[in-house]
């Protein structure tokens, strides 16, 4: 490879998206604009829950406290899975279940004779995901409603049982959010900044695309195939400068993010690091499968668009993939943008370690990996026929 | 030098270029015409390398007794290197400086650092453009864009040249700049290629010309040797009175391709000297009388519309 050659093109390519000032504007602003309008709207407040998955640890292994477990199994609106403490936790910082709710020892003696109003409430304790807060009072009302139902069961058993002056909820619960390390307080601004990021900076990659396409109207193209250069250097440095870009974009929006909007990269940095290289290379890949598919700049501009808008979507950097139904969220794992917003969400406000970006950097990669490979043998190398 | 020899390129069933050769020496400038469709860019994108031809090859050397290369062959980087291609496009980035452009295209030719600098000042100063050095294109007239657009061909140094269409929508004061610099490059030994749908450009420029049509050479010689090749080089324009008997005429020694439009009437001849007292004298004998006359020579486009035809293409 001619390495002279590649870097003066990577240093072209640079020079000419950053003195593009509307462009430049319109990445960096509009994701930053948009991202504090959407974190705005989904603070913890809103949720419309499917199945809600809930993890259960039971500490008191009672009688009372196995039919809760039982009951919560049985319940269709609950996806319940009993975990110990720690893996409960790790759960829900993960974002896998909405609610952990742990049973304390002397549950199954005290909540009885509590509901009746005779003795001290046991608390319950119940973590749960800060970015599906709204959930949290489904959850409640679910397990209150479980605990009721097997409190009543066992007491029917019961002959002596008498009546008091009157019915209390025979529990307290301590809730707590589920944040990165526990350290700070959840910003719903984080998951909106990876969402626009992602959406923006693929929309670069279409800029890529398009500027191949227009370099072959203009005759630019003609002129570099007409050097002494190889496929490799030629696709290779629009890949290096578009993920470089790239990189830089998404640098300065977190770094907008977390100067104005305190959003803080909880988890591991090398884990941000390798999610931001892994995106980047997938926006330039993606770039340069639109040089290859597309025709002309005006008609694969708008179908690019559109195609961009609907992976975003779907990868739930619009809203959070949650409130799509089970199946969507199932098929939206086929769609890069919600590994990449995943793998965001991890590293920053869910604060989780290296070891969990890696499926996100790895599926990415694949991504990219793939798109390239189509790339390069979709594009027309040859001139146009005259 | 430039040579293709036995050309050959089909795009499904269509012949585009047929067994076509002819070749282009250090220090002339071959001026490549044909009518649209001819297969002129096909040709010219063989000759840069950016086709690869169904047979036949293209061979670049030095023309120095070094032998030629095969340029689709192992040392094809190697070899275009010795090119300098001149898009029809301004194929430039407006909104890089003059100075970047050169630097990215000279660059791309394995050029670096001061070797590089002293190339971009060279190439800008050849085509006058050195004061505009650190300004963006974007901003240049149609002329200038040109012009660097030239430069960038030129800036790697090579010894082969293509230019395909270089003054498509440029001003006379520029066109004259450009071709004072081609003069320029045939004196220092540069082997150019022009195309061009301008026929005065090729007259002027053009030590050797080929006309190529439906694929294949039609004609290659020098302005002079095409001339040859039409039945009659001078002609005589006539305005006159009463329908000329064409049959009669075309009888006359030296007399070729009478043509009548209303009172214009047009004569080719052999020879202008000798033919025009006879033509003359036939008219008055039959009664016609002449009420002007003027005398002309056949030119590149007589040449080149004998060869191709007058039907349009597209």
């Amino acid at each position: 490879m001619n390495i002279t050659a590649f870097f003066a093109l990577v240093r072209k390519d640079l020079v000419l998206y950053f003195s593009n000032r509307r462009a430049l504007v319109m990445s960096i602003a509009a994701p930053i604009v948009i991202a504090a309008f959407f974190g705005s709207l989904f603070g913890p407040s809103s949720d419309k829950p499917s199945k809600i998955a809930v993890a259960l640890t039971d500490l008191d292994h009672s009688a009372l406290s196995q039919r809760v477990a039982t009951s919560m199994a049985a319940d269709d609106a609950l996806e319940m899975k009993p975990l110990d403490e720690a893996a409960a936790a790790a759960a829900v910082r993960a974002g896998k279940v909405r609610a952990a709710i742990v049973l304390p020892a002397g549950f199954g003696a005290a909540a009885p004779q509590a509901l009746l109003g005779g003795s001290t409430r046991p608390v319950v304790r119940v973590q749960y995901d800060p970015s599906q807060a709204a959930g949290l009072a489904i959850v409640r009302g679910l397990f209150a409603q479980h605990v009721m139902e097997s409190i009543g069961q066992g007491m029917a058993a019961m002959p002596g049982a008498r009546a008091s002056a009157g019915f209390t909820l025979p529990f307290e619960t301590q809730a707590t959010a589920a944040t990165a390390a526990d350290k700070h307080a959840y910003n719903s601004y984080a998951h909106s900044f990876a969402g626009m990021s992602v959406q923006f900076i693929l929309f670069m990659g279409i800029d890529i695309g398009i500027g191949v396409l227009l370099a072959r109207r203009l005759g630019l193209w003609k002129r570099l195939r007409a050097a002494p250069l190889g496929r490799a250097t030629l696709l290779g440095s629009h890949i290096a400068s578009g993920a470089l870009i790239a990189l830089v974009i998404l640098s300065i929006i977190y770094g907008a993010a977390m100067a104005i909007f305190g959003v803080r990269i909880e988890g591991s940095m090398a884990g941000f690091v390798g999610v931001a290289i892994a995106f980047a290379l997938l926006t330039s890949s993606f770039g340069l499968l639109i040089a290859a598919i597309g025709k002309t700049p005006e008609a694969t501009r708008g179908l690019a668009i559109f195609a961009t808008l609907v992976m975003v979507m779907l990868g739930g950097a619009w809203v959070p993939s949650f409130i799509f139904p089970p199946w969507l969220q199932t098929a939206s794992l086929a769609v890069p943008a919600r590994w990449a917003v995943d793998g965001l969400d991890a590293m920053t406000w869910r604060g989780l370690g290296a070891a969990e970006a890696l499926a996100p950097i790895g599926v990415m990669l694949a991504f990219a990996a793939a798109f390239a490979a189509i790339a390069i043998w979709r594009f027309d190398w040859d001139e146009p026929r005259s | 030098m430039l040579e293709a020899r036995n050309l050959g390129k089909s795009y499904g069933s269509r012949k585009v270029v047929d067994d076509l050769s002819f070749d282009v020496m250090p220090g002339e400038i071959v001026g490549l015409l044909g009518p649209n469709g001819a297969g002129k860019s096909t040709t010219v994108a063989m000759l840069c390398g950016l086709v690869a031809p169904d047979s036949g090859q293209v061979l670049v050397g030095n023309g120095h007794g070094a032998p030629l290369a095969a340029l689709g062959g192992a040392d094809a980087a190697r070899l275009k290197a010795r090119i300098g291609v001149v898009p029809q496009e301004l194929s430039i980035y407006e909104t890089l400086t003059a100075e970047a452009n050169l630097a990215l295209f000279g660059a791309l030719y394995g050029l670096a650092g001061a070797p590089l600098r002293t190339r971009v000042a060279e190439t800008l100063a050849g085509v006058g453009l050195s004061d505009r050095a650190k300004d963006k294109p974007a901003t240049f007239s149609g002329g200038m864009k040109r012009r660097l657009n030239i430069a960038a061909a030129l800036v790697h140094d090579p010894d082969t040249l293509i230019f395909d269409e270089p003054t498509v929508g440029v001003d006379p004061q520029s066109r004259n700049a450009i071709f004072d610099h081609l003069e320029a490059l045939r004196a220092r030994g540069k082997a150019i290629l022009y195309t061009t749908h301008y026929m005065e450009e090729a007259e002027r420029l053009c030590d050797r010309i080929v006309i190529m049509d439906h694929g294949k050479v039609v004609a290659s010689d020098t302005l002079q040797g095409l001339h040859c090749r039409l039945p009659a080089v001078d002609s005589l324009e006539l305005e006159i009175e009463g329908e000329a008997d064409l049959a009669s005429l075309a009888r006359e020694p030296g007399v070729e391709r009478p043509q009548q439009q209303g009172v214009l009437l047009r004569v080719g001849l052999a020879d202008l000297a000798r033919t025009a007292p006879v033509v003359l004298s036939w008219l008055a004998a039959h009664g016609h009388t002449v009420r002007r006359l003027s005398s002309g020579r056949a030119n590149l486009e007589d040449v080149f519309l004998s060869l191709t035809g007058r039907q349009l293409r597209d």
